[in-house]
């Protein structure tokens, strides 16, 4: 079957994901309250996997959830919690669910989260994992087992067009490709005419590219941003339209840069798509849509 | 050379396992610890003195010339007095030398140290890992750098995306491997090797614990290889 995320992506329309958290606990009323409120709006929703190596409420979980309330779930996996038994479980189960679409992460750091003394697994990586879908979609597992009903997916990863050095991220980007990665959601970018030249190099590639974009909440977050968060460069002169805007207006600025740099980017047809994350704040997407004119 | 890497155990770890123990022997090393100061003479010395400070009855010390060798017992026997009358045994060596000393004393043995990894000097003061003894080595593909001790996360297929200015993500004083590998490779001009994706790694090489025996071991017992 084919997912319905991917007939998007074949389609040419200009595509918009947004991603969003699962709960820490058992209370599912705001995911179920953002999911409602964009299943209609996007094209496909990430659900995240333990976003920072925080424990949460599973992906796979919220992936289903999605699927149950009408929408288009992409489940995001990433390598560092489970081995290569327990991703092919997970994948097994979404499929007989219904969740076809699959992000594919390393993961981060476990130090980097709230449970900093667990053991780390990367018995797969991003590229493996990709492997594996196209493995089990071909109805053997890992082991080299046949497979009792087949699975299905329109699987993706991610890409850091700004990082620095670039050239071994695109190496790994290449490879990506090769393991089967139909789609890439990118790192958050807000360089645009950096960006144009990361396209360059990538439309060689046969996989769709959706740029991200994460919503700018004030000028110090931009500023942690540049500092702590690996490949992001938010550029000076947006930080100084972010400080400059005015007391109380910093998230109207933010949602106006967002939906400017959305609008350009499907103008200029930079790319296939966005994906847009506004981190704690996703009642806030569809107005970001709206300024970028999507809706 | 390769050296085992060790660093005390924090004071109050160190007070709880030796709670209710008023008669302690110290053994140090002569070997690694020395080089490191964390289980050498002055490192022996300072913790009979902080002990006794502590009231603790030191009931002697050694330090051991090579603590995981074979010549640890019998360097322990001129010793066997002090040892006699210690209730417990602080070992200020790695744990290869806590366990030689175990196997020889009917005594309960106390680490002081946490044994960190495997490491070799790199510079003044500074050791590394560089290889975590997996069983399936792979640096022939990678310009005789191991990501599976040198990447955070032991990736075998590039960076991950943490990596920011040749650093790992969660230690900016930790480079990144990948960053190693790709300069490294680009340097001998065969980048092709990164190129190729890795197959998922056996990680069981040889299954945890490690036993090694040398086939048809009687062939070379000493009388056979006369």
């Amino acid at each position: 079957m084919v997912s319905s995320f991917k007939k998007v992506l074949e389609s040419g329309k200009f595509v918009v994901t947004s991603e969003i958290a699962p709960p820490k606990g058992t209370n599912l009323d705001r995911m179920k309250h953002h999911i409602e409120l964009l299943r209609d709006k996007v094209d496909a929703l990430n659900v995240t996997d333990h976003q920072s190596s925080v424990m949460r409420f599973p992906s796979l979980g919220g992936a289903i959830l999605v699927k149950e309330m009408g929408g288009e779930p992409i489940l995001q996996m990433t390598c560092r919690d489970r081995n290569r038994l327990a991703l092919q479980a997970d994948l097994l189960c979404a499929a007989s669910r219904g969740v076809n679409n699959v992000l594919c992460l390393t993961g981060d750091s476990v130090i980097l989260g709230d449970h900093k003394e667990a053991k780390a697994v990367f018995d797969l990586d991003s590229s493996q994992l990709l492997a594996a879908i196209r493995r089990l979609e071909k109805g053997k597992d890992l082991g080299g087992n046949d497979l009792d009903g087949g699975v299905s997916f329109c699987a993706g990863a991610i890409v850091t067009p700004e990082a620095n050095p670039i050239e071994p991220q695109l190496i790994k980007f290449e490879k990506k490709v090769e393991a089967g990665a139909e789609f890439i959601q990118t790192q958050a970018v807000y360089d645009l005419d950096g960006f144009k030249k990361f396209m360059e190099y990538a439309r060689n590639f046969d996989v769709k590219i959706l740029a991200g974009i994460i919503l700018l909440t004030s000028a110090a977050m931009a500023r942690f941003m540049n500092k702590n968060v690996a490949g992001v460069n938010v550029p000076q002169a947006l930080i100084d339209e972010m400080a400059g805007a005015p007391k109380g207006k910093a998230i109207q600025k933010g949602i106006e840069i967002a939906g400017r740099m959305i609008s350009r980017i499907r103008n200029e047809r930079m790319c296939d798509g966005v994906h847009i994350m506004a981190i704690g704040k996703e009642e806030l997407v569809p107005e970001i849509m709206t300024a970028a004119g999507l809706i | 050379m390769i050296r085992s890497i060790t660093q005390q155990k924090p004071q109050e770890e160190l007070d709880q396992l030796l709670n209710g123990l008023s008669r302690v022997f110290i053994v140090g090393c002569g070997t690694c610890v020395t080089l490191t100061c964390t289980g050498g003479r002055t490192e022996v010395d300072a913790m009979q003195r902080l002990l006794a400070a502590r009231g603790k009855l030191i009931t002697g010390s050694i330090v051991l010339p090579v603590a995981c060798d074979n010549m640890t017992g019998e360097a322990l026997q001129a010793s066997r007095l002090m040892i006699g009358q210690a209730e417990a045994i602080l070992v200020m060596t790695c744990a290869f030398g806590v366990q030689t000393v175990a196997r020889q004393i009917k005594k309960i043995v106390i680490p002081a140290l946490d044994t960190l990894f495997i490491g070799k000097e790199t510079g003044p003061g500074q050791y590394d890992e560089v290889c975590t003894q997996c069983g399936s080595c792979i640096i022939g593909e990678t310009g005789g750098i191991c990501p599976v001790t040198s990447c955070h996360k032991g990736l075998v297929n590039g960076p991950c995306g943490g990596t920011n200015n040749g650093k790992c993500e969660i230690d900016q004083g930790k480079d990144c491997a990948w960053t190693m590998i790709y300069n490294r490779l680009k340097e001998l001009n065969k980048l092709d090797a990164m190129r190729r994706l890795q197959r998922p790694r056996n990680h069981q090489g040889e299954p945890m614990p490690g036993k090694f025996r040398i086939k048809e071991a009687a062939s070379l017992s000493p009388s056979a290889t006369v």
